[in-house]
């Protein structure tokens, strides 16, 4: 089997436009979360969210682009830009044939159906813009991010709720592991922050109106986010033969399904899938030292991940760090795996651990060492980043230092 | 009207384009223009909204149907056309 590294990385996100400055926001214990900005907010019951900000699609693209790119698009795009830049590869011949584009998102086109449907049965119009159809498809980014940088290879859209990403990546990482491609590019990419997206998830009655505090004992939901991260990932011999700065080593992957409920999550299929990742990696429980946590600040996820933790690592639960992001950047739904990525490579290159921020009061069901609202200097060799979706859908990737 | 009709087709083609106004003649097909069918759906979607009426086209068969779309001045006679079919 072939071992794979991540050779480059990109993004556009609530806390920057850029991996540098979302290192930096999250080494600050940066909030992304604020008031939403969007048509109608008034009508809504929750008003926050974790939006890109200073952000216009004018800036990136021309006019026959934004026709064609959903925001979600937008983002995959920009952050695509960036981490193949970052690799310094170039596509064409048979690197270009075998390299592929496999990216997570949930809902794809968000704002594209919001609009239409506006535009249909609120103001009564009987004719939509022609190009609804390939805007709001979810494979919509996974193709323009082809079609930008000549990827021929295999291609495709996950979507597995809020684990999509993560879904993603693991994906891409078997296919490099397996020999059927040297580079894959992956990662995912959300922009659900619109008027019924918000409404949707208003209906389950899991949103925080204030604020997201995860393992805080008094949280009171989710925030949601938007933005993506994509990444280059490589064949390390690959790799290692041009020269190119290596970020990390993606080492293992597992996925798991709790097959017992639609929305509440089971400890024993995240535990499943954590245990499964760091043996794929062949790594123990002692190895890791820290966990990106899936974290969504409900008082389901939190507490039956802790459980899950505790469950997988026993007495070594105590030793790791496990923080969630999302207090920064929000649940970015189907790209939020992606965005975590990021911390988990900040821990491993920079030994800068993610801080939980919003923390205010401990849990006893949440009893981890929770890494509460300031970074910290760690020297860590390995991590792991959690997601469990709706659905009851698990993927946990286990990342190594290089 | 009759000019007012034909400036405001020229502009939604010219805009398509990405051309001047003045670059767009009478005589110009679509592939003077460099008009591709992405850009065609655009146009004609840009026609409906503007004068609000329903053009017949399917881009399955471009050509056929009756609004004929060789030129600049086809697609003006065409939407002229179609305008005073409109119900006052």
């Amino acid at each position: 089997m072939k071992r794979v590294v991540i050779t480059g990385a990109g993004t556009i996100n609530p806390l920057g436009h850029s991996v540098t400055q979302t290192w930096q926001a999250m080494a600050e214990g940066k909030c992304g979360i604020a008031d939403l900005d969007i048509r109608d907010v008034d009508r809504l019951t929750v008003r926050i969210g974790a939006q890109v900000k200073n952000y216009s699609a004018g800036d990136h693209f021309n006019r026959q682009k934004i026709a064609l790119y959903d925001r979600f698009s937008q983002f995959a795009v920009l952050a695509a830009k960036q981490a193949v830049a970052q690799s310094g590869l170039v596509f064409d011949g048979e690197l270009a044939e075998r390299t592929g584009v496999i990216l997570g998102t949930a809902g794809g086109g968000v704002n594209t159906w919001d609009e239409s449907y506006r535009a249909v049965y609120e103001a009564g119009k009987n004719r939509v813009h022609p190009f609804v159809v390939p805007r709001l498809m979810n494979n919509a980014a996974a193709s323009h991010v082809s079609m930008e940088h000549n990827l021929m290879g295999p291609s495709y859209t996950v979507a597995t709720a809020c684990a999509s990403s993560n879904h993603a990546m693991g994906q891409a990482f078997n296919m490099i592991r397996s020999g059927q491609s040297n580079v894959m590019v992956t990662g995912g990419s959300e922009s659900m922050l619109c008027f019924g997206g918000v409404k949707a998830w208003e209906g389950l009655r899991v949103m925080s109106p204030d604020g997201c505090r995860p393992f805080s004992a008094n949280r009171n939901g989710m925030v949601q986010g938007e933005g993506a991260a994509i990444f280059v990932f490589e064949d390390y011999e690959h790799a290692r033969a041009r020269g190119a700065e290596i970020l990390a080593e993606v080492a293992g992957f597992s996925m798991t399904s709790d097959a017992s409920d639609i929305v509440m999550p089971s400890a024993q299929g995240a535990a499943r899938a954590i245990g499964g990742a760091i043996k794929d990696a062949g790594l123990t429980p002692e190895d890791i030292g820290y966990i990106n946590a899936h974290g969504t600040g409900t008082a389901a996820n939190d507490k039956t991940e802790c459980a899950a933790v505790r469950n997988v690592f026993g007495s070594h639960a105590d030793k790791v760090m496990i923080s969630s992001t999302k207090s920064m950047h929000g649940h970015l739904i189907g790209g939020t795996g992606a965005v975590e990525l990021l911390a988990c490579i900040m821990a491993l290159r920079d030994g800068v651990i993610a801080p939980t921020i919003g923390y205010e009061q401990p849990d006893p069901d949440c009893a981890l060492d929770v890494v509460p609202n300031v970074a910290r200097q760690a020297k860590v060799k390995a991590v792991l980043s959690n997601a469990f979706a709706f659905g009851g859908l698990n993927a946990v990737l286990a990342l190594r230092r290089i | 009207m009759t000019q007012n009709t034909q400036e405001r087709i020229i502009k939604i083609l010219a805009d398509q384009a990405i051309l001047d106004i003045s670059d767009v003649a009478m005589q110009s097909t679509l592939d003077d223009l460099g008009i591709d069918s992405m850009a065609l759906v655009e146009c004609i979607f840009a026609i409906e909204e503007t004068f609000d009426l329903e053009v017949p086209f399917n881009a399955n068969e471009p050509g056929s149907g009756d609004f004929d779309i060789s030129t600049v001045a086809s697609i003006v006679s065409a939407v002229e056309r179609l305008l005073t079919r409109q119900p006052t």
